[in-house]
């Protein structure tokens, strides 16, 4: 029993006995003069060290629309299509591949916008973005990283349109060149910055990664792209078989440096809704693909239902990653022992019914049955 | 320079702050009163939050003055509490005005300035909303408000001072629980009332004011007594800004393997079709 439950029950006990003397008094005396009983609920929460301010959160939750992690997604796909695009025909010699990339990291730049400002709710509002430029203010980074990468991509797409039009000429040649260097300079930053973005704020779970956030981030970016870029008949290339396995690798790194850490700043990461969230885009963007795309490697004659299967799980992953994290922020600005530093009791940090919840039995069945459906499917019938 | 208007004298080049002190305010609420109807602000409504007396909860968007009623255990003897009740100390909360203010930094559009007052003031025409600076403040103070689509704050009753008036709850607090003046003069005022308090016996009482921290000390310095936490301050606050180094190192590093990975990855496959590897 906890120390306050006994205390209630000793208050209970003792207001009994109470009303019981306020009877006998009564009884012999024909009038009550001594004080009455405390009210039920008794004792009143107390403000305290150990309960903060009778447990109320001191932050304040993040309070961005659905569209933003849907930004997340985007942007991160965008910014390594980008580079993608703008490498793959000259080092690689793919350039149907490099144009459709940089086609999508194009469209992906204008929807990003498009989600941004539909988030600030006036189009008018985002300007107000490049009033200044404040490298201690992510944000801002973020917003001239954003326009940037539009304009270079934007570039890098007339240049394109330019050729199938009038076909190849100087002036196409000219802003190709321009394209591709700013694609690659804006797109490095473009496909991760938003890691940054929520590690230099409050919530305790987002800084508390501060040096490895950006970095997944920027992987589940790099393998959405490519995920993306296989769904569309890219299914054979060796190139990007080789950035998904590196992507997957990075990604399934991230999940057991996650599992690993007991701090307990990461605790959304792993428990609750958000937990379900990020363990299901852990699976999705790491050991899931990653198995797929070793797999493509050694059978061959399964090779390209593999890699779409590993597309798939890529692109899902990367989505539960970016809502998950940003769930997680949330429910660690509730939690309001983490800004106070107040210790919290073993079972609240180490919850082991969590282990148990439907949600985990939900979602590992769900997991076990996609894998061995997919099994299924990938050694028994032809795609 | 404006007209004088009230008894507060505005000085060139000085910084002013609050002095909140919790042993001296009754509860009354008159400083969220009298905020709301200077600044125009909405009413809270009839909230029931189900603990203590204290049914404003929080500072928010339209709530900027928060009285706290923190109920503790019995202290017998000290603040006049009878041995059978629970003490109570009430804190009027307010934005902190941090020395290196979260919010200011985070703040993408410079809709959020530093005054003359050394007070952190929020543009209204020019926030667009994003609402970054409701995730950089420490203290949770900033919110934006859902229907008007901005963030709102404590504007330190900035047009006030301008014209040698002191902000509008401190005028209005009976029992002179918020002081208001010159930052210096609130740190000597804070420093002689705790002398006074711990000479009568009240050894728990102690001034907040984070300067130990990247925060750098706060324009509302707040006596309290026992531990920050009772009153929802957080003993070690943070301006998010420390963890840029960490979070750019990363995102260059990951933005590197991007480009050596899809370099590389390009060119293996070239020259592998070259040899013949197709896979
Ligand atoms: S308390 Fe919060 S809102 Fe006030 S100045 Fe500091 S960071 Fe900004």
């Amino acid at each position: 029993m906890s120390e306050t439950q006994m205390l209630i029950e000793q208050l209970v006990d003792q207001r009994e006995e109470h009303l019981l003397e306020i009877r006998r008094e009564a009884e012999l005396t024909g009038q009550v003069k001594s004080p009455g009983v405390r009210p039920e609920g008794s004792p009143f929460p107390i403000a305290s060290p150990q309960t903060g301010y009778y447990q109320q959160p001191l932050l304040k939750e993040p309070q961005w629309t659905q569209l933003i992690p849907f930004y997340f997604f985007v942007g991160g796909a965008a910014g390594s299509l980008g580079v993608i695009g703008s490498l793959a025909d000259v080092l690689g010699d793919e350039k149907r591949l490099a144009e459709q990339a940089r086609w999508l990291a194009f469209g992906g730049s204008v929807l990003s916008g498009a989600l941004l400002v539909t988030d600030l709710g006036r189009s008018s509002r985002f300007l107000n973005m490049l009033r200044v430029f404040k490298p201690q203010s992510t944000m801002s980074m973020g917003s001239w990283i954003l326009s940037g990468f539009s304009v270079f991509a934007s570039i890098s797409s007339a240049a394109d349109a330019m050729d199938a039009l009038w076909g190849a000429n100087l002036l196409s040649h000219l802003l190709r060149g321009m394209g591709r260097f700013g694609s690659v300079i804006f797109g490095m930053p473009f496909h991760n910055y938003t890691g940054v973005l929520l590690a230099t704020t409050a919530m305790p779970v987002w800084n508390a990664r501060a040096n490895s956030l950006p970095g997944h981030f920027g992987m589940s970016g790099l393998q959405s792209g490519v995920s993306i870029l296989e769904l569309m008949g890219h299914e054979d290339n060796r190139a990007l078989n080789l950035l998904g396995v590196l992507s997957a690798s990075m990604e399934t790194w991230e999940k057991i440096d996650i599992s690993k850490s007991n701090a307990r700043a990461l605790l959304p990461l792993k428990h609750g809704g958000s937990g379900v969230l990020v363990s299901t885009g852990a699976w999705l963007s790491g050991p899931v693909p990653l198995l797929f795309r070793i797999g493509s490697v050694f059978l061959p004659e399964r090779s390209v239902a593999l890699r779409r299967l590993a597309a798939c799980a890529g692109i899902v992953g990367s989505l539960f990653t970016r809502y998950g994290w940003v769930q997680a922020g949330k429910s660690s600005a509730r939690d309001w022992r983490l800004a106070l530093e107040i210790e919290a009791p073993k079972e609240v940090a180490m919850p082991t019914t969590a282990k148990r919840s439907t949600g985990r039995v939900i979602a590992k069945a769900a997991g076990a049955i996609c894998v061995l459906a997919t099994a299924f499917f990938v050694l028994r019938r032809k795609f | 320079m404006s007209e004088k208007m009230g008894n507060f004298e505005v000085q060139p080049g000085k910084k002013t702050a609050f002095f909140t002190d919790s042993t001296t305010c009754i509860g009354c609420k008159a400083c969220e009163v009298a905020c709301k109807e200077w600044n125009g602000l909405e009413a809270d409504g009839y909230n029931f939050s189900g603990f203590s007396y204290d049914n404003t909860v929080g500072l928010g968007a339209s709530t900027w003055r928060h009285v706290k009623f923190v109920e503790d255990t019995p202290i017998p003897g000290l603040g006049g509490n009878s041995p059978d009740h629970n003490s109570w100390e009430f804190s009027s909360d307010v934005c902190k005005h941090c020395e290196v203010a979260g919010c200011l930094e985070a703040c993408p559009t410079g809709a959020l300035v530093r005054t003359e007052f050394g007070g952190v003031f929020l543009q209204p025409d020019i926030c667009n909303g994003c609402a970054y600076c409701v995730i950089s403040c420490p203290f949770g103070v900033v919110q934006k408000n859902e229907e008007d689509g901005r963030a709102f704050k404590c504007t330190f009753c900035t047009d006030r001072q301008k014209v040698g008036l002191e902000p509008a709850c401190a005028k209005a607090c009976p029992t002179q629980s918020i002081q208001f003046g010159v930052l210096e003069t609130m740190e000597e005022k804070a420093a002689d009332r705790l002398a006074v308090l711990q000479d009568r016996g009240m050894a728990d009482a102690q001034i907040y004011n984070p300067t130990h921290t990247s925060v750098k000390g706060i324009h509302a310095l707040f006596l309290i007594r026992g531990e920050p936490e009772t009153y929802n301050l957080p003993p070690n606050p943070e301006v998010p800004t420390i963890y840029l180094r960490d979070g750019w190192k990363s995102a260059a590093r990951d933005g590197f393997l991007l480009l050596a990975g899809v370099a590389a990855a390009f060119m293996a496959a070239r020259s592998g079709r070259k040899d013949g590897i197709h896979v």
